[in-house]
């Protein structure tokens, strides 16, 4: 038996439980089957866990209390999200067969909140990429066209939460990867704000970037799982002490009066003209509600893209160290030595991808490189996130595409990273400014879902939501289905 | 603008650095693919940046401390099952020197 979670949010699944219409179990086995009917497809998921699954459902019908509105919810999470005693790879060779002993914070959090994981969804090797094409285990395919990429890195995430295998999943987001996945699938995929969320438990690829989010339907749905994972945490020594407030407060559809930001440069060079489009005339839905619009500029948003390459592969470079064959994972055969075994079992281990992101950061932290390369970027980052400040002393959010595409065809990009870097470029100041990030659905073009990407002042995820929330309302985008949703 | 290249020398030496080993083709496949990507890195250098502070983080709250107690979780068991090879409740790797017996 599969469960159409297209007809229903996460407020009218905790009602049916509470109602005891459905059972967790029954939730947990109907979940498990949608996956079976559509993975195929959709290739999502690199692992299920349906014994630890229907153990944990089991105990919350037990116990009977579904106070908590995701108490009995089945979830997805991105494989680089440590699980205890079960399988977690980041999507790479190198930590095949890798079981955590702890739980990450969010999804101790989840558990706590009595949500069930089923499984760990596919993404880029080490979330490097915007295609998911980098895991070393399977291809997964966009919800709405199975011959186009689902976005990445947490590809398997989107495409789960879009294709109605589960009703939300967690993502992680460095320089657009919760975003970009979310508008290639036409779901709402949230970056809070650096710190809003611990990032214990998450395998690092840059710590002053990476922030972990939700994937949902709708806005509503992706504010009551960010108020389930936010806060602080002192396992994680950057997690924000600031209270977590009510996400929901401001989805009221009302947005009179909030003055909205148009940065020019997110329309200029390289940005699909029928994508900048339909953004538009999402703004112009907007400014129909009440809200000002006002074009701004952020000028030193084309040397984004440097900066963070930069920043993010140093940073990568260093975090990744610790994969060396000695404590877990893949250990290469056939060593003469010590020094053998750490450069066989990493030449075997990482795919290119993440071969060529060691590589620039090594290059740009090594002696003569250093001010040139990692220092220049550092000064750039304050540049970039001196412009968004001028901006937000007078608007309170800015808006413009999440991509400058649509999904594209599996296998178009994957052989070329410069194309698929500077595809980065809408979503990447965003992580290096440290803000929250918005992507919700606005439309599509040749049957392709669009992303509109809504950025707010540090910790004020509330009247991102509330952009986010007033515009799908009035353009009821969530009512379109790609046709795997006939499976259910 | 100065242009930054990387040869197929330098690229051998920073996979060295990096605990990486190529074979011929996989690094000319690194050199042209590196040399590209410096090329969009070498925009920056059109950017004036005399007199700005580099950002390394944009955390609002410098370390949080506890009490300097040890927290054993006592999991050793659970650790070394995701070793590789292990023996003796240690874990076991090769040699650190050629030639040298276990």
């Amino acid at each position: 038996m599969t469960f159409n979670y297209f007809e229903h949010d996460l407020a009218s699944l905790h009602e049916q439980l509470v109602n005891k219409e459905i059972t967790a179990t029954e939730l947990t086995e109907a979940t498990l089957d949608n996956i079976a009917a559509t993975d195929e497809q959709l290739q999502a998921f690199i692992s299920t866990n349906p014994d630890e699954a229907l153990a944990q459902a089991k105990l919350i019908d037990e116990k009977g209390n579904f106070d908590n509105v995701l108490t009995g919810i089945p979830v997805g999470l991105k494989d680089n999200l440590a699980t205890k005693g079960i399988q977690t790879t980041g999507a790479s060779h190198i930590l095949e067969g890798f079981k955590p002993i702890y739980n990450a914070t969010v999804v101790e959090k989840l558990f706590n909140n009595g949500a069930v994981s089923v499984g760990k969804t596919n993404m880029d090797e080490f979330a490097m990429g915007g295609s998911t094409e980098t895991s070393y285990y399977k291809k997964t395919t966009n919800a709405w066209d199975h011959s186009k990429v689902p976005g990445g890195s947490s590809g398997g995430s989107a495409s789960a939460v879009a294709g109605g295998q589960v009703p939300f999943a967690l993502g992680s987001d460095t320089g657009g990867s919760i975003r970009q996945p979310a508008a290639f699938n036409g779901i709402v995929g949230m970056k809070p704000t650096y710190g809003r969320v611990s990032r214990w438990g998450l395998f690092a690829m840059a710590s002053s970037l990476d922030q972990i989010g939700p994937f949902t339907r709708t806005v509503q749905d992706n504010a009551a799982v960010l108020s389930a994972i936010a806060g602080f945490d002192a396992h994680d020594s950057t997690a924000s002490q600031r209270e977590v407030p009510d996400f929901s407060k401001k989805l009221t559809g009302d947005v009179k009066g909030l003055k909205i930001a148009v940065p020019k440069e997110y329309f200029g060079e390289g940005i699909d003209p029928k994508v900048a489009q339909q953004v538009k005339a999402a703004i112009a839905q907007l400014e129909a509600l009440g809200a000002t619009v006002d074009e701004v500029s952020l000028p030193h948003t084309k040397y984004g893209v440097a900066a963070y390459y930069i920043i993010m592969s140093s940073e990568a470079s260093s975090n990744l160290q610790r994969y060396d064959g000695v404590r877990y994972g893949f250990r290469a055969d056939d060593v003469k030595n010590l020094e053998d075994l750490y450069v066989k079992t990493r030449s075997e281990g990482f795919g290119d991808e993440v071969k060529r992101r060691i590589m620039l950061g090594t290059f740009s932290l090594s002696a003569g490189a250093y001010d040139a390369f990692f220092k220049k970027a550092a000064k750039i980052r304050t540049l970039l996130i001196e412009d968004f400040n001028k901006v937000f002393e007078k608007y309170d959010v800015i808006v413009g595409p999440t991509a400058p595409t649509v999904a594209y065809g599996l296998g178009e990009e994957v052989d070329d990273p410069t194309a698929m870097y500077l595809a980065d470029v809408l979503t990447i100041p965003v992580n290096l400014a440290g803000l929250p990030g918005l992507s919700v659905n606005a439309g599509f073009v040749d049957g392709l879902p669009v992303g509109l990407q809504i950025i707010g002042k540090p910790f004020d995820e509330q009247t991102v939501y509330q952009t986010g929330y007033a515009y799908e309302q009035a353009s009821h985008l969530f009512d379109q289905q790609p046709d795997i949703a006939t499976k259910y | 603008m100065a242009e930054t290249t990387i040869t197929r020398d330098e690229v051998a030496h920073v996979a060295g650095l990096a605990k990486l080993a190529f074979n011929d083709t996989e690094l000319d496949q690194f050199t042209t693919q590196l040399s590209d990507i410096l090329n969009i890195f070498d925009t920056l250098s059109e950017v004036n940046t005399d007199n700005v502070e580099p950002t390394y983080s944009v955390t609002e709250t410098v370390n949080h401390l506890r009490d300097d107690v040890a927290n054993n979780w006592g999991q050793k068991q659970e650790l070394l099952e995701n070793a590789p090879l292990a023996a003796a409740g240690l874990i076991k790797v090769p040699a650190i020197l050629d030639g040298e017996g276990e």
